[in-house]
C-alpha cells in the first residue's frame, strides 16, 4: 500500500532565549492508511514539534527550515494558509493532551461539534446538523448523547471531554488523526478506554494515526510502527514488535530496560546515566554518545548515517547497530 | 516489628455547598483507612484521581486535620501535638512532591534552599558546619558541588527533584512522604530518581509512604501496597501478593493497564463522584463481574490469607472470572 503521509527531511527551527535551536532535525518517516505510528521521545526530543510542523501550527518563534510533508502526494508545506484551513479538521484531525485547551468553554457540545459540519461541509441549518452531531457523539461512545447536547465542556469529566475532542476531529472522516499525548492527563483505566476507542474508530474508518507519547506500554499495545526521537532526531524506527523485542539503538535499549516491570524483582533499575543534551549546545557526533556505554571516538566525532538493520523495514542511527542487535 | 507509622480508621469529610443557600453535602474523601508501615519499609498507596491518596498524605503530614481516626508516628499521636511538638515533628517527616519546580523557590540559590531548614531548626551551631552539611547532601543525592551555586530554573526536572530530596533530607528525617515523586519526569530520569530513593532508604534506614498512580513504580519501590478506590481500600497486601495474586477486579484492571499482554476484562466507565458513592460495593458500577449482591451489600475488607485483605464478595473466584468476562 502506498504512503498516506510521507515526511522527508523535515527540519524546524525554534527561536529561544539561548538562540536558534533545531527542534526537529532532518526527520523522515511515513504512515500508511489504517496503520498507527508512534512518535516516542522524552520532553524536548521534538516529537510534538514534528506534529505542529506537519499541521503548520508552529508557534510564532518556529520556522520550518526545510524538507517536505507529502500528504496524499501533495506537499503541505507548499499550501496557502487558506488551503491548510480546509485540510485541518477535515482531512487531518488532531487531538491534544488537555481537551480543555481545544474546546471552547463558551459553547455547548452541539454547537462545537456542529461547527465542524458547518465549516467543512457547509451544513447551514442547525436542525439538519443535529442527527450528524448525535451520530458522531454516539460513535465516540458518549452515553445518552441526546441529553448532553446542551452541556458545556466543564460539565464533562476528563475522559468524556477527550471523547468530545475526538468527535470533533473524526466528524469529517479524516484520513489521518494526529494524537499528541491524548491520554496523559487521564486516569489509567480511562486511558485504556480512550485507546480502545481510537483503535475501534481506526478499524471502522481505516484512518491512519500518529500517536505522540512518552509511554512505552501504550506504544506496545496500540501501535504498528514506532519512531524513537532523541534531541530532535529520529534514532530508531521500524515495526513495534521487532524493536521492542530487539532494539538496534542503545537509547531504545536503555529506555526499555529503565522501565520498571510489574513483578520484576530487581533491586535497582538499569539506567541511562546523565540527561538529554540541551538543544542549544549539542555535542559533536552522535547526540546520545555522552550517555552511551558503547560510545567510541567515532561516535563522539561523527553523526551516524542512517543504516538499514535487520531487513529493510528497520533503521537505526547507530554506528554499532548490529552489535546492539546482538 | 512495631510500626513506625500507624494509621487507624482515618476519615476525612469535606462539606461541599450547593449554590449560595444550598445545604452543604458531605464529600467523603477518605472513608475509613487503616494501615501500618514498619520502620525502613515502603508502603505504596495506588489509586486514580479522587481516590483520596493525596488527602491521606496531607493528613499524615499534619497539613490537614482528619475528621476522625488516628495517626501515630514513632509512637506519638499527632493529633495531641502542641506547638513545640509539632515543630519537632517536622524534623521527623518530610515531603517530596510531584512538581519540584513549584516546590522550590525560583529566587533562592540551591545551597540556600537546602540550608533553609537547617537555619530554621538551628541544628548546626556554625555557618561552616551547615555548609558542610549542604555539601554532604548534594553529594548524597548525586549532584555535583557546583550545583550549589545555581538556581532551580537553570536545572532540569530530574536535577530539581534531586534538590527537593536533598532539602527533605537536610534535617535527618525518618519518614518521607513521596507524593508522585517521578510522574513529572521522563522515563530515563524516573529510573535514576527511583534508584536514588532506594539507595537512600537502604543507607539511612528511611521509611517511605509512597503515593503513585503508576503500579509499576509502586511495585518497584514498595514492601506493602494498598489499592485505594473512592477513599477506601479495596485491596491491601505485600507487593508480591498484589502483583501476582491480586483478587479485587479493580486491582486486576490496574495491573492489566500496566502489562501489555494482560488479559483481564477492561473496566468500563469512570470513577463515580464521591459526593454520591454507589450503593453496595463502591466499585460495582464499573466491575466486569458485579452481581445483585454487589449492588446491595457493602463488602467488608476481609482477610483472605495472612497479610492479604480484599473488599470483594467474590475474592476467591475473581481471577478466573475477570478473564472469562
Amino acid at each position: 500500500m502506498s504512503d498516506l503521509l510521507r515526511v522527508e527531511n523535515l527540519t524546524t527551527w525554534l527561536a529561544t532565549e539561548s538562540g536558534i535551536i533545531t527542534a526537529v532535525d532532518d526527520v523522515s518517516f511515513s504512515v500508511r492508511p489504517g496503520r498507527a505510528l508512534a512518535l516516542v521521545g522524552e520532553s524536548g526530543s521534538g516529537k510534538s514539534m514534528t506534529c505542529s510542523s506537519i499541521m503548520r501550527l508552529l508557534p510564532a518563534s518556529g520556522h520550518i527550515a526545510g524538507g517536505r510533508v507529502l500528504f496524499e502526494g501533495e506537499d503541505l508545506l507548499a499550501k496557502s494558509p487558506a488551503e491548510m484551513e480546509a485540510i485541518r479538521g477535515r482531512k487531518i484531525g488532531m487531538i491534544v493532551q488537555d481537551p480543555m485547551t481545544s474546546l471552547n468553554p463558551l459553547f455547548d457540545v452541539e454547537d462545537q461539534v456542529g461547527e465542524v459540519f458547518r465549516y467543512h461541509l457547509g451544513d447551514r441549518s442547525r436542525r439538519a446538523r443535529r442527527p450528524k452531531v448525535l451520530d458522531v457523539l454516539s460513535r465516540v461512545q458518549i452515553p445518552a448523547a441526546e441529553k448532553r447536547l446542551g452541556s458545556y465542556p466543564h460539565e464533562f469529566s476528563g475522559g468524556m471531554r477527550q471523547r468530545v475532542a475526538i468527535a470533533l476531529n473524526i466528524a469529517c472522516a479524516p484520513k489521518l488523526l494526529i494524537a499528541d499525548e491524548p491520554t496523559t492527563a487521564l486516569d489509567v483505566t480511562v486511558q485504556q478506554q480512550i485507546l480502545a476507542l481510537l483503535r475501534d474508530l481506526q478499524r471502522e474508518t481505516g484512518m491512519a494515526i500518529i500517536l505522540v507519547t512518552h509511554d512505552l506500554h501504550t506504544v506496545q499495545r496500540f501501535c504498528d510502527e514506532v519512531a524513537i526521537m532523541y534531541a530532535g532526531r529520529i534514532v530508531e524506527q521500524g515495526p513495534v514488535a521487532e524493536i521492542f523485542a530487539r532494539p538496534a539503538h542503545p537509547y531504545t535499549e536503555g529506555l526499555l530496560r529503565a522501565l520498571p516491570q510489574l513483578g520484576g524483582q530487581e533491586d535497582r533499575l538499569p539506567l541511562i546515566p546523565g540527561q538529554p543534551p540541551s538543544l542549544a549546545s549539542l555535542p559533536a557526533g552522535c547526540r546520545f554518545a555522552p550517555r552511551c556505554r558503547r560510545a567510541t571516538d567515532l561516535c563522539r566525532t561523527e553523526y551516524p548515517d542512517w543504516m538499514a538493520t535487520a531487513g529493510e523495514t528497520r533503521r537505526s542511527a547507530c554506528w554499532y547497530a548490529d552489535e546492539v542487535l546482538g | 516489628m512495631s510500626a513506625f507509622l500507624s494509621v487507624r480508621d482515618l476519615r476525612k469529610t469535606f462539606p461541599v455547598s450547593r449554590g449560595l443557600f444550598g445545604k452543604p453535602e458531605l464529600l467523603h474523601a477518605v472513608a475509613g483507612v487503616s494501615f501500618d508501615v514498619p520502620a525502613g519499609t515502603t508502603f505504596g498507596l495506588v489509586g486514580e484521581s479522587g481516590s483520596g491518596k493525596t488527602t491521606i498524605a496531607k493528613m499524615v503530614m499534619a497539613a490537614d486535620e482528619p475528621t476522625s481516626g488516628g495517626i501515630v508516628i514513632d509512637g506519638s499521636d499527632i493529633a495531641t501535638h502542641g506547638k513545640a511538638e509539632r515543630f519537632a515533628f517536622r524534623r521527623l517527616l518530610q515531603p517530596v512532591l510531584q512538581d519540584p519546580y513549584s516546590a522550590l523557590s525560583p529566587r533562592m540559590r540551591v545551597d540556600r534552599i537546602i540550608d533553609e531548614p537547617l537555619r530554621i531548626h538551628r541544628t548546626y551551631s556554625s555557618k561552616a558546619a551547615r555548609a558542610e552539611r549542604v555539601a554532604y547532601l548534594l553529594d548524597a543525592v548525586g549532584l555535583p558541588a557546583s550545583a550549589a551555586q545555581r538556581y532551580p530554573n537553570e536545572m532540569s526536572g530530574g536535577q530539581r527533584q534531586r534538590v527537593a530530596i536533598a532539602r527533605a533530607l537536610a534535617l535527618e528525617p525518618r519518614l518521607l512522604v513521596l507524593d508522585e515523586p517521578v510522574s513529572a519526569l521522563d522515563v530515563s530520569i524516573q529510573a535514576q530518581i527511583l534508584n536514588l530513593l532506594r539507595d537512600l532508604q537502604d543507607r539511612l534506614g528511611l521509611t517511605f509512604l509512597l503515593i503513585s498512580h503508576d503500579l509499576a513504580v509502586i511495585g518497584f519501590m514498595s514492601t506493602q501496597v494498598g489499592v485505594l478506590y473512592l477513599g477506601r481500600f479495596v485491596e491491601v497486601g505485600s507487593k508480591e501478593t498484589i502483583l501476582s495474586d491480586a483478587r479485587h477486579p479493580y486491582t486486576l484492571a490496574l495491573i492489566a493497564s500496566a502489562v501489555p499482554e494482560a488479559d483481564a476484562a477492561p473496566v468500563t466507565g469512570e470513577i463515580p463522584s464521591p459526593l454520591s458513592p454507589p450503593s453496595g460495593c463502591v466499585f460495582h458500577t464499573r466491575c466486569p463481574v458485579a452481581t445483585d449482591r454487589c449492588r446491595q451489600e457493602v463488602p467488608s475488607l476481609r482477610q483472605l490469607k495472612p497479610n492479604h485483605l480484599v473488599a470483594c464478595h467474590f475474592a476467591e473466584t475473581t481471577r478466573k472470572e475477570t478473564r472469562n468476562a
